[in-house]
């Protein structure tokens, strides 16, 4: 498919906006994407025409409403290349998908003096899970130092490995930096001494196609709306073996196949792992979500995302007081940086005031942040639909904040 | 000047900006002339959680029952709306501060800093500065009772 940027920017109602009086320039899309109108059609389309209970009615909705659900499944299994669609689980976002994981095989395979490793370049939701199941079981909370540059030491890994050693989480990709991590590396270094791994996907889902076979991970999270699906959707990929012997995470409708009040017969996978009524409407958008970004295509994403990112790295460097943090080799289409002597939430302010959304603060990363001495950055994240006028916009902005803080 | 006449030249003083960016020089340039922050008070203990920016603040009462605060951000804009707070609220009695309310803000072109985001500290700020004037005016009227 060719490439037409106007075109692009049509199927996305948000970004024609103006704020402040001024055209809007979303470059917060690590936070959350805008949404493209056949995803927003599909909610529509759910809640007028198909809403009803999944998996539970014999009415014609209901079967309408099941299929749709569980023909998303099946693509997920696809664009994720699992091995069928029981290791597909919906969840509410990656963070829920990491906290189902952290607490289901916690429960069963975490015993007390186990060790868990993560590493320092983690979101607070590949951290705090962890912690809460170090807790409650007294197990142990390793973690794998990062280089001045960002990246994950993986050097370091092999040292921090012991016969205690029960799990790995690391994220595919660093939300406050972009460093893209050797996951591949990591995971084959971890399997030859039998340790799974978790990839925290939430970053990396709209950048990489992700590929679980040739990964070889044992769980894969990610959130649907940082790939252009609605807030509230999100997925874990798990090879079947440990989804099959985890306890569930939760109990109550459709994840049962008996219930009595002495016992309680669990359902099989992958319903075993959604208790309660899904947000099936989400679920069914995240399906368009997914066919629209392959039709673009990762590889025009890539090479789109790639031209932003490095014409704005080029020209924030113009600035002998502004550093970028994190120069790691490979990264996303996410820059991380500070403007000497003023404070990222004066610049996140101003900027706005251009119209122009970013994000400053920690971006719930406190131990980068802490390793960089740092309170925070002003970070910009890049779409394929961001285009080299909003850099000049944002540049144009930069020269304004400047004046008015200096 | 009570509180609502100081809020009435406030709101007069920012009408004057018909432009954001004005607006937003004029709260850095009064943030800069705030006085300057006491440094045995730039600690955790008066620290206030909630903002993007930090912020610090202490307060005391003077011989005459009026709160006295000071403050201080590392971030221009919060510590010019701190100044503004600063101006309204210190060297008024506890019982004044506690029935002022944060309209202002809103008249005076602000608003974007009461939405109640994370990034936000205005809410934090003023939360803890009717802290103060509570704990003081309990101490007031404690004090009043044992003369009393």
């Amino acid at each position: 498919m060719e490439f037409d940027i106007k075109a692009i920017r049509k199927d996305f109602p948000a970004l024609n906006q103006n704020v402040y009086n001024k055209p809007l320039v979303y470059l917060d899309n690590a936070a959350t994407t805008q949404k493209p109108q056949c995803v927003i059609d599909a909610i529509t389309n759910y809640y007028s025409k198909q809403n009803s209970n999944i998996h539970r009615g014999t009415h014609y909705l209901s079967q309408q409403s099941t299929y749709a659900y569980e023909e998303t499944r099946k693509n997920v299994a696809l664009f994720l290349n699992a091995d069928n669609e029981k290791e597909i689980i919906f969840t509410k976002g990656c963070t829920d998908s990491i906290n189902l994981v952290a607490s289901s095989f916690g429960k069963k395979f975490i015993k007390k003096g186990d060790e868990i490793i993560i590493s320092a370049l983690e979101h607070h939701s590949n951290i705090v899970p962890w912690q809460i199941l170090r807790d409650d079981k007294n197990a142990v909370l390793k973690v794998i130092p990062i280089t001045n540059n960002g990246e994950i030491d993986i050097y370091k890994l092999n040292d921090l490995i012991t016969p205690a050693t029960k799990i790995i989480a690391i994220n595919h990709v660093s939300n406050s930096l972009g460093t893209i991590n050797d996951i591949k590396k990591i995971i084959k270094i971890a399997h030859s001494y039998n340790i799974p791994v978790l990839i925290d996907g939430a970053q990396a889902i709209p950048h990489i196609p992700v590929n679980v076979k040739e990964l070889d991970c044992d769980f894969y999270c990610f959130s649907g709306h940082k790939i252009y699906a609605p807030m509230g959707v999100g997925v874990l990929y798990a090879k079947e073996k440990w989804l099959e012997e985890m306890p569930p995470y939760q109990g109550g409708g459709e994840m049962i196949k008996n219930v009595t009040f002495d016992k309680t017969i669990y359902n099989e996978l992958p319903f075993k792992f959604e208790a309660g009524t899904p947000n099936a409407g989400g679920v069914i958008a995240l399906n368009e979500a997914l066919k629209y970004v392959l039709n673009i295509g990762y590889d025009n994403i890539a090479k789109q995302e790639n031209i932003l990112l490095k014409t704005a790295t080029e020209k924030l460097l113009q600035h002998d007081d502004i550093k970028i943090i994190g120069t790691p080799s490979l990264k996303t289409s996410i820059i991380s940086f500070v403007i000497n002597k003023m404070h990222h939430y004066d610049v996140g302010v101003i900027l706005d005031h251009y119209g122009i959304a970013v994000r400053t603060g920690h971006h719930c990363t406190q131990p980068v942040m802490d390793y960089y001495n740092l309170p925070g950055t002003v970070r910009i994240s890049f779409a394929f639909y961001n285009t080299l006028e909003e850099i000049d916009i944002l540049m144009f902005a930069i020269d304004k904040v400047k004046q008015m803080l200096s | 000047m009570s509180i609502p006449e100081k809020e009435k030249q406030l709101i007069a003083e920012f009408a004057q900006y018909d432009d954001w960016a004005d607006k937003y020089a004029h709260l850095i340039d009064l943030g800069r002339k705030l006085i300057k922050y006491d440094e045995n008070y730039r600690n955790d203990k008066y620290l206030i959680s909630g903002c993007q920016s930090r912020v610090w603040l202490h307060a005391f009462l003077d011989e005459n029952n009026k709160m006295i605060m000071e403050a201080d951000s590392d971030s221009e804009i919060t510590k010019g709306i701190i100044s503004l707070l600063v101006w309204l609220y210190s060297g008024e009695s506890p019982d004044d501060i506690l029935a002022a309310n944060e309209n202002f803000i809103n008249e005076i072109g602000l608003k974007e800093h009461l939405s109640p985001t994370r990034s936000n500290g205005l809410a934090s700020m003023l939360k803890q500065i009717k802290l103060y004037a509570l704990v003081f005016k309990t101490k007031i009227q404690q004090n009043n009772n044992n003369n009393g």
